[in-house]
């Protein structure tokens, strides 16, 4: 990912645990590959003046106090899972990899 | 050729909070599935992440514990994977500015045997890091079933330098961190729950060698003597591939307690790149000096700083000490009963000998116990006058106590258990004693001595215990000495 705007699709790809068809690749590559040429364009701007940020708002502390409320009934929780099992998302049977 | 062990340790703890870390549904363990999530844990599209001031409030005391660094600023990153464990296909953790930067433990090493404290020393953290947990899978025959109820918990990884060398090392590490855990109010530290996890890094390199050797990275040591055994097993691999010729390969390993051994998982070029990023949705947390001393005045006694104040204040041997200070409820019960009674020592032993032991047996824990620090300290007093013997408390007050709640004083009251002090009472006793035994006390006048304990015991028999030894002891020989 070193080249300017160019990034390893099938390095991305296999991280994210997707397929892409050649199609896919390619339209990917090139949309990522812009997005990555925006970033070389964000860095080439003089910042030696600014402090380092975490965010774009310098607004600190956004904490909420430690008070417990009642969550999804578990139907709910798992309504949208393409595949369920008590109450629980079913996948694959994985091993961590 | 010789080789030394390195080991690092990161071990993950869930700090205890009503709530999760970044959303208000509330945290748990052994619910119903799926129950405790919301559209933040899910990962559910729009839904924002808010910071549990609690979660770092004790992080940052954690961070006072271990001694580390707490930094002005702290802030959130994004580590990117992708597996089911993780619905938002990353998990909000802290890359480069984590709560706690370095620190130290001091750890005792196993001892020579159980009765002789064993070497001190202190190990150096590299950081602490507050991050969510993640969900926790299922796996079956065909498929593996998805819970998040444990998504979102508060979670401190905490790692070591590579400074660690043995399984002792690490063993004696896990417990001080964990007596350390207990004692802030930062978590159990059950491992069975899931409270307390810790992964190794161990390589080995020949003894005189500056780099490290290649590191294998050991999972699932699911109990602190699992870490132990999980570590021999390790060492004892990697010596042997390498004193074979063979070549050992950066991987993951997991722990099988069960088989007692350990087995590859993946290696290292199989590893995530996880391309962190600080979150947007969630601003830096800054750590002001109010906050800091606020959170400074609630850091506890350590645990091995108590015990030395036990040695030096109250003289306890280690024995005592070791049994007591792991638990803060009942160093907290103890140092009631010794200010009550103004007995460190024998407090100690009722508590340490008696009330745990009843406790054991009647599978109870301290918080159920009808024996108060109040009872303790009376029945310590009691023995302390003479008003009775420490054989009358052992096996007819204590029992009552433990089993009723009953005061010691009251016991002795209503059992007519007060031990008999007057002399005037004891001669008659004794001196039916003496004419019945002649063969004894011929041997006392020719000199035996320990012969006397065979009278005396007659003489506590008749009295059903409630004698005085010391002054039956008295009665008998001027007795005998009478008779002479």
């Amino acid at each position: 990912m070193s080249d300017k705007g160019s990034i390893d699709i099938d390095y991305v790809a296999n991280l994210a645990r997707i397929e892409l068809t050649d199609e896919e690749r390619e339209r990917f590559s090139s949309q990522l590959g812009g997005i990555l040429e925006y970033f070389d364009q964000l860095n080439q701007v003089d910042v030696s003046g600014v402090e380092p940020m975490a965010h774009a708002f310098q607004v600190e502390n956004v904490l909420r106090d430690d008070a417990a409320v009642e969550g999804f009934d578990p139907e709910t929780a798992v309504k949208h899972a393409a595949a369920k099992r008590n109450n629980m998302v079913q996948v694959p049977k994985v091993v961590e990899g | 050729m010789e080789y030394e062990v390195v080991i690092g340790l990161e071990v993950h703890v869930q700090v205890r909070t009503k709530s999760k870390i970044f959303t208000s549904v509330g945290v748990g363990f052994g619910q119903d599935p799926n129950t405790l999530t919301d559209p933040v844990v899910l990962g559910f599209p729009g839904a924002l992440p808010v910071i549990n001031r609690e979660a770092v409030e004790k992080s940052v005391k954690v961070g006072m514990l271990l001694e580390s660094t707490i930094p002005e600023i702290t802030k959130w990153d994004r580590k990117n994977y992708f597996y089911p464990d993780s619905p938002k296909n990353y998990q909000i953790s802290q890359f480069d500015q984590p709560i706690c930067e370095g620190g130290k433990v001091e750890i005792e090493l196993p001892g020579p045997s159980r009765n002789i404290m064993g070497e001190h020393m202190w190990v150096e953290l590299t950081r602490a890091h507050l991050e969510e947990d993640v969900g926790k899978l299922n796996h079956f025959d065909s498929d593996s079933l998805v819970d998040y109820n444990r998504a979102g918990t508060p979670l401190l990884e905490i790692v070591t330098e590579p400074v660690l060398h043995t399984p002792d090392e690490a063993w004696a590490y896990l417990n001080a961190l964990r007596n350390l855990m207990i004692y802030g109010d930062i978590s159990d530290c059950d491992m069975e729950k899931g409270q307390m996890r810790c992964d190794a890094n161990i390589s080995i390199r020949p003894v005189g060698q500056k780099e490290l050797g290649v590191k294998v990275e050991i999972k699932n040591m699911n109990s602190i003597s699992g870490v132990r055994n999980g570590l021999a097993y390790e060492i004892q691999r990697q010596i042997q591939t390498a004193k074979a010729g063979g070549a050992i390969h950066q991987e993951t390993r997991g722990w099988d307690a069960a088989k007692n051994v350990s087995y590859h998982m993946r290696f290292k070029e199989e590893s995530h790149d996880y391309r962190y990023f600080p979150d947007p949705d969630l601003m830096p947390v800054r750590i002001d000096d109010a906050w800091r001393e606020r959170v400074e005045g609630t850091i506890p006694e350590r645990p091995f700083d108590r015990q030395r104040r036990y040695y030096e204040d109250y003289d306890l041997p280690f024995t005592v000490t070791s049994v007591l200070i792991p638990d803060p409820e009942l160093c907290a019960f103890f140092e009631e009963a010794a200010e009550a009674s103004g007995e460190a020592q024998q407090s100690a032993n009722w508590i340490v000998n008696n009330l745990l032991g009843e406790l054991g047996n009647a599978g109870l824990t301290l918080a159920d116990s009808k024996v108060t620090p109040a009872h303790i300290a009376e029945l310590v007093g009691l023995i302390k006058e003479g008003a009775i013997s420490k054989n009358i408390a052992k096996e007819q007050i204590f029992g009552d106590m433990f089993e009723n709640g009953n005061m010691p004083a009251a016991i002795v009251e209503a059992k007519g258990l007060k031990q008999s002090n007057d002399t005037g009472e004891l001669e008659p006793v004794c001196q039916e004693v003496i004419d019945a035994n002649p063969g004894p006390v011929a041997e006392i006048q020719g000199g035996n001595d320990k012969a006397i304990n065979f009278l005396k015991g007659q003489v506590m028999k008749a009295t059903r215990g409630k004698a005085n030894p010391s002054l039956v002891d008295q009665v008998l020989k001027e007795l005998i000495d009478k008779k002479g």
